[in-house]
C-alpha cells in the first residue's frame, strides 16, 4: 500500500518598500535610471561612508507588521551579515537577526471555502544588493550599485502551509494587504516581491517534518505553484527510493520546469552576524505605533464592507473590484468624477477584465486614468456614442489611455442625433429591402433587425440603435 | 625663530595680525618637511601644490574678513585614514595605495571652514591596527626625540609631525590609545574625545564602536581649540551627538582647587616601568599642590580591558575591512582566475601581517559557535568596565594615570612579540570602550630622556574638567623640544 504524504511549506517573502530615498542614505530608489547614477559614497561601500537609517522604512515595516498581527519590537537593531559578493559593495549586508523589528505575527487565508491561519514567525528590515551585468563582449562582469541599499522587508511565515494552493492564497493575502498600505507594489515580474520556499514532506501523522530544502528563483504565482509540486514529487520520490532529501538551496528553472541544487548546508556560509556598530538601536514608543496604526488606511475586509453598504453592488463583483488595489482605486476615482458605481462596476467587472486577459496582464498592472474612463461613461450616459462605438473607445483607453471625447471627435463617431438625416437613411434601407420588408409585414418581428443592422452600417455604426429601432417602426 | 615652533594658537594669532602670511606659514611648514622627512618619515603624501593654492584662497578670505577663527591659516597634517576629496587616501596599506576618495571626512571638513591649510597626510599603523607606525606599507616614522625609537601608534606619523616642528598640529585617530599613545611617545599633547563627540564619516573604520577623532598639538590650548573647531554634530554619522557643550577653550582655566582627581591603584602594579611610575605620582603631587584632591582607588577589571578591547575592535575590523576586495577601488591583484581567486590573492597581498592577524582573530571571535563565548563575553565585560567608571566618577571628577607602560620602544622591538604590544594599551584600551574622554600630555622624562605622558580620564562629555586640569598642570612646566633638534640646531 502507498504511503500518504504531507507537504509542509513555510515562506521567506521579500518586499521592496515605496521609500522614495533609500534606506541607509538620501538616493533615489527608482527603477531604471543608468547603470550607477542612483548611487552616493554610503550605497556603493566606500571607505568611511557610515549608514543612517531612513525613517519611513521602519515606519513601512511597522504598518506591515501591525497589518498581519505582529507584536512590534520597540527596541529593535540592525546586524551585519557578512558575506563576500561584488553586487554587495561593503561585503556585509545590514540586516536584523537578533531583534527583528516585528514578530509573532498571522493572516487568515481561505482556500476552496476553508478558512486557516498562517504564523508570521518575524519580519525583518534589510538593505537590497546592486545588480551584476554580465558583459558578453569582453567576458567581463558589471556591477550596478542602483539597486544597492533599496529597502526591504523580509517576512518570514511559520511552516503552515500545506499545499500550493495555501501558498498562494498566503501571498496574494500578503500582497493585498501590502498594497493595501502603500508600502510596495509588490511585483513578483519586476521583483518587487520575491518568494522563497521552504518545503518538506513527511508521511500524515509523522512526529517530526522532513528534511526541507529552499526553493529559490520564482517570480510568479504560476512558477511557485510549479515549483511546489514538482519539488513535492521530487522529494516524495527520493522517499520512495529509500534515499534521503539534502538539506540545499535550489533553484527553480520556470522554462524548463525543474529545480537544481544551488549549494547543500555543508557548504552553507557562516554569516558571522553581529550587532552593526555604526547604527543605533531603534526605540520605538508606544505613541508612535498608535500613531502609525491611527494612519493605517482601509484594508481590503474594511472596503468590501463599506462597498457593499455605500453602492449596493454584489458581492461577487466587489471580491472582484478589491482584488487588487489598483483596481479598487481606480473604481473609487472614477465614482468621485461623477459615474454611477454600477456603471463603473460594469466597465471594470466585464471589458476590462475581458481585456486584462486577453493581454494575458494582472489588474496591477491596468494604466487608464478614471479620468478617461469617467469621461467615456458619460459619453455614453449622454447618448452621445452607442454602446458598440464605446467598446471600440473603451480598448483605446485601456491600451493607451486616450482622452475618449478627443477621440470621439476627432475620429467622428459620434452618434447621429440629427432625425432629418436619419430618416432619410431609413427610408433608403427601407427602399433597398423589400423583401425584408414585406416579411416584417407579413408578422416576422425578426426581419427588423435585419433593417436594423443595414442602416446602423449605413450611418457607419454612429446611430443610436434604439433610435433606429423606433423611426423604423414608424415609417413601416 | 622658525614659524613652526610656534604652537598653532601663536601662529594663528600672527597670521590673523598680518604679521605672518598664510603662504609664508605654509612655506615654512613645508620647508621643514623636506628638510626632516628623510629622517623621521611623518607623511605618505605631501601636497605641496595643493598646499598653496589653499594658503592663496584663505589668506584671501582672511584679509576680506570672511576667515577669523584662531586657527585660520595655520597648516595641518590629517591622519591617512581620514578621506579627503582627490588626495591619496591610504590606511598606510597597500591595498588602498591608488584610493582618492571622491569626498571629505566631516572632521576635515570643519577644519577646512575654519581655515587650516592641509598640508598632507600622515603615516600611520596600516589600518591603524599597531602601536609603533611599524606595520605601514610605507616605511617606518621615527621619532624626533630619538631615530632609534619608535613615535608609538597608530597616529605615529601625526604625533612626530607635531614633535618635530613639521606642523604646528595634525589630526590623529583612537580606537585603543592611538592619540594618546604617540602623543606621550613624542612628548606632545592628544586629546582623545568622548565617543560621538566628532563625526566619525570619512574616518576609514577600523573598530567602529571605538573610533574617535582628536587633536595632536604642542600644548593643551591648542589641543581645546581645534577640539572645539571639529566637534559638531554630523547627521551623517548616527553615533555623532548633538551637544552645545563645545566651549571647550572656556576651560583653560588654571584652578584645580577642589577637584577630586582619582588615581588607579591597579595602573602601578607589575609591568609598569619605574620611571614612568615616579613620574606620574609626581605629577599627581603637582596637582596636588595646586589645590586638587588626590585618592588612590581601586577601579578593578584593568586585567580584562586588553582582551575585551582585541576582541570586539579585531570582530568590527574584520567585517569593516570586508570591503577592500579588489572590485570597487584600491589595489587588485595583477593575475587571477575567478572571482573567489580575486579576492584571496587581492587580500593575502594587500594586507600586512598584522591587519591579517586582526581580521582572522576578529573572524573567529565572530563564527558561528564562539560569538558566545568570546564576542557577547566581550562586549558583556565592555558594559563592565563602563560601570566600573561610572561608579569612579560618582567620587572624582578625573581619573589620573600613565598613558603607557613604558616609554618610546627600541624600532623592531615590540613587532616581533604581538602580545607584548597588545599589553602596552592597557591604560588606554579602557577608555575607548567605556566611550570616555581622554588627554595625554608630557610630564617628565624618564631616564634616557624619552618623555613621559601622564593620562586624564574624563566622564562622559566632560572633556572640559580634563582640558582644566591638563591646562593647570601645564602652567607648571614648559615645553620641551625634542633634545635632537637642540643638538642639531633644527
Amino acid at each position: 500500500m502507498s504511503k500518504v504524504y504531507e507537504t509542509v511549506i513555510g515562506l521567506e517573502v521579500h518586499v521592496e518598500l515605496a521609500t522614495k530615498t533609500k534606506i541607509f542614505c538620501g538616493c533615489s530608489t527608482e527603477f531604471g535610471g543608468a547603470p550607477n547614477t542612483h548611487t552616493c559614497p554610503v550605497c556603493t561601500g566606500m571607505p568611511g561612508s557610515l549608514p543612517v537609517l531612513n525613517k519611513g522604512v521602519v515606519e513601512k515595516a511597522i504598518a506591515v507588521g501591525l497589518a498581519t498581527n505582529c507584536t512590534i519590537t520597540q527596541n529593535c537593531k540592525f546586524d551585519r551579515k557578512n558575506y563576500f559578493y561584488p553586487d554587495n559593495p561593503q561585503n556585509y549586508q545590514i540586516s536584523q537577526l537578533y531583534y527583528p523589528i516585528c514578530r509573532n505575527g498571522k493572516v487568515e487565508i481561505e482556500v476552496n471555502g476553508q478558512k486557516k491561519e498562517i504564523g508570521i514567525h518575524e519580519i525583518h528590515m534589510e538593505e537590497d544588493a546592486g545588480k551584476l551585468v554580465h558583459d558578453a563582449c569582453d567576458g567581463a562582469s558589471l556591477v550596478d550599485y542602483n539597486r544597492s541599499g533599496v529597502p526591504l522587508i523580509e517576512i518570514v511565515s511559520e511552516p503552515d502551509m500545506r499545499s500550493a494552493e495555501e501558498v498562494i492564497a498566503y501571498l496574494d493575502k500578503l500582497r493585498l494587504i501590502i498594497q493595501y498600505l502603500g508600502a510596495s507594489d509588490c511585483k513578483l515580474n519586476e521583483g518587487s516581491m520575491r518568494a522563497d520556499v521552504n518545503l518538506s514532506v513527511c508521511e500524515v501523522g509523522a512526529k517530526e517534518f522532513g528534511t526541507r530544502t529552499e526553493m529559490k528563483n520564482l517570480n510568479s504565482f504560476k512558477a511557485i505553484a510549479r515549483a511546489i509540486e514538482n519539488e513535492r514529487e521530487r522529494q516524495i520520490a527520493l522517499i520512495e527510493d529509500g534515499k534521503e532529501v539534502v538539506q540545499e538551496t535550489r533553484r527553480w528553472d520556470d522554462t524548463k520546469g525543474y529545480s537544481y541544487a544551488m549549494r547543500s548546508k555543508e557548504d552553507a556560509q557562516d554569516y558571522r552576524y553581529f550587532p552593526d556598530p555604526d547604527l543605533v538601536s531603534i526605540q520605538i514608543s508606544d505613541a508612535w505605533i498608535e500613531e502609525i496604526r491611527g494612519k493605517q488606511p482601509e484594508l481590503r475586509a474594511e472596503k468590501q464592507a463599506r462597498y457593499k453598504e455605500e453602492y449596493d453592488i454584489p458581492e461577487y463583483d466587489i471580491d472582484i473590484l478589491t482584488s487588487s488595489k489598483k483596481m479598487a482605486d481606480l473604481f473609487e476615482e472614477t465614482i468621485a468624477l461623477g459615474a454611477a458605481p454600477k456603471k463603473v462596476s460594469n466597465w471594470l467587472m466585464v471589458e476590462t477584465m475581458r481585456l486584462l486577459k486577453e493581454h494575458e496582464m494582472e489588474a496591477d498592472e491596468l494604466a487608464f486614468s478614471a479620468t478617461n474612463l469617467a469621461k467615456l461613461i458619460q459619453l455614453v450616459e449622454s447618448k452621445a456614442i452607442n454602446g458598440t462605438v464605446a467598446k471600440e473607445v473603451f480598448e483605446k483607453v485601456f491600451a493607451e489611455d486616450i482622452d475618449p471625447e478627443k477621440y470621439v471627435e476627432e475620429h467622428g463617431l459620434k452618434t447621429v442625433n440629427d432625425e432629418g438625416a436619419l430618416r432619410k437613411v431609413v427610408e433608403e434601407v427601407i427602399a433597398a429591402n423589400p423583401q425584408s420588408v414585406a416579411d416584417y409585414r407579413n408578422g416576422k418581428e425578426k426581419a427588423i433587425g435585419f433593417l436594423v443592422g443595414q442602416t446602423m452600417k449605413a450611418m457607419k455604426g454612429k446611430a443610436d440603435p434604439g433610435s433606429v429601432n423606433q423611426m423604423l417602426k414608424e415609417l413601416l | 625663530m622658525d614659524l613652526m615652533q610656534l604652537t598653532a594658537v601663536e601662529l594663528g594669532k600672527k597670521i590673523a595680525s598680518g604679521e605672518v602670511s598664510v603662504v609664508e606659514a605654509t612655506q615654512a611648514a613645508l620647508d621643514r618637511i623636506e628638510k626632516l622627512e628623510p629622517d623621521y618619515n611623518c607623511f605618505v603624501t605631501v601636497d605641496k601644490e595643493g598646499s598653496f593654492a589653499q594658503a592663496e584662497t584663505i589668506q584671501k578670505k582672511i584679509d576680506n574678513g570672511e576667515l577669523t577663527g584662531p586657527l585660520a591659516g595655520v597648516p595641518v597634517a590629517i591622519k591617512d585614514n581620514m578621506c579627503l576629496e582627490g588626495m591619496l587616501t591610504t590606511c598606510s596599506s597597500k591595498i588602498l595605495s591608488n584610493f582618492k576618495p571622491t569626498y571629505t571626512a566631516d572632521a576635515v571638513i570643519q577644519l577646512q571652514k575654519a581655515g587650516a591649510v592641509i598640508i598632507g597626510k600622515t603615516n600611520m599603523d596600516e589600518f591603524a591596527m599597531g602601536s609603533t607606525t611599524e606595520t605601514s606599507y610605507y616605511g617606518v616614522t621615527k621619532n624626533p626625540w630619538d631615530i632609534s625609537r619608535v613615535p608609538g601608534g597608530s597616529s605615529g606619523g601625526s604625533a612626530a609631525a607635531v614633535a618635530a616642528e613639521e606642523v604646528p598640529y595634525a589630526l590623529g585617530s583612537d580606537t585603543g590609545g592611538s592619540i594618546r599613545q604617540p602623543a606621550a611617545f613624542c612628548g606632545v599633547t592628544g586629546i582623545k574625545p568622548t565617543y560621538g563627540r566628532v563625526s566619525r564619516y570619512g574616518l576609514i573604520a577600523y573598530g567602529s564602536s571605538l573610533d574617535q577623532i582628536g587633536p595632536l598639538a604642542k600644548d593643551v590650548t591648542d589641543c581645546a581649540t581645534i577640539l572645539e573647531i571639529i566637534s559638531k554634530h554630523d547627521k551623517k554619522d548616527s553615533t555623532s551627538v548633538d551637544r552645545e557643550d563645545t566651549d571647550f577653550t572656556s576651560a583653560l582655566v588654571d584652578d584645580v582647587k577642589g577637584m577630586k582627581i582619582g588615581i588607579p591603584r591597579d595602573y602601578f602594579g607589575e609591568g609598569i616601568d619605574p620611571d614612568v611610575k615616579e613620574q606620574v605620582l609626581a605629577a599627581a603631587k603637582v596637582l596636588e599642590a595646586k589645590g586638587a584632591i588626590v585618592e588612590e582607588f581601586d577601579l578593578s577589571l584593568v586585567e580584562y580591558a586588553i582582551p575585551a578591547y582585541y576582541i570586539i575592535a579585531s570582530a568590527e575590523a574584520s567585517s569593516n575591512l570586508e570591503r577592500f576586495d579588489g572590485v570597487k577601488y584600491g589595489y587588485r591583484t595583477d593575475s587571477f582566475t575567478d572571482l573567489h581567486n580575486m579576492y584571496k590573492k587581492t587580500r593575502s597581498e594587500g594586507f600586512g601581517a598584522e591587519v591579517k592577524r586582526r581580521i582572522m582573530l576578529g573572524s573567529f571571535v565572530l563564527s558561528s559557535g564562539y560569538y558566545d563565548a568570546y564576542y557577547l563575553k566581550a562586549l558583556r565585560t565592555k558594559a563592565l568596565i563602563k560601570q566600573a567608571f561610572d561608579r569612579a566618577f560618582e567620587t572624582y571628577d578625573v581619573i589620573l594615570g600613565p598613558v603607557a607602560p613604558t616609554t618610546a620602544l627600541k624600532l623592531g622591538e615590540s613587532l616581533s612579540d604581538p602580545l607584548k604590544m597588545y599589553l602596552g594599551d592597557i591604560y588606554t584600551v579602557s577608555v575607548n570602550l567605556a566611550g570616555l574622554p581622554g588627554i595625554s600630555l608630557p610630564c617628565g622624562f624618564d631616564k634616557n630622556g624619552m618623555p613621559v605622558g601622564m593620562q586624564l580620564v574624563g566622564n562622559a562629555f566632560d572633556e572640559k574638567t580634563i582640558i582644566r586640569a591638563a591646562y593647570a598642570f601645564e602652567r607648571t612646566m614648559s615645553y620641551k623640544r625634542p633634545t635632537t633638534l637642540r643638538e642639531r640646531g633644527l
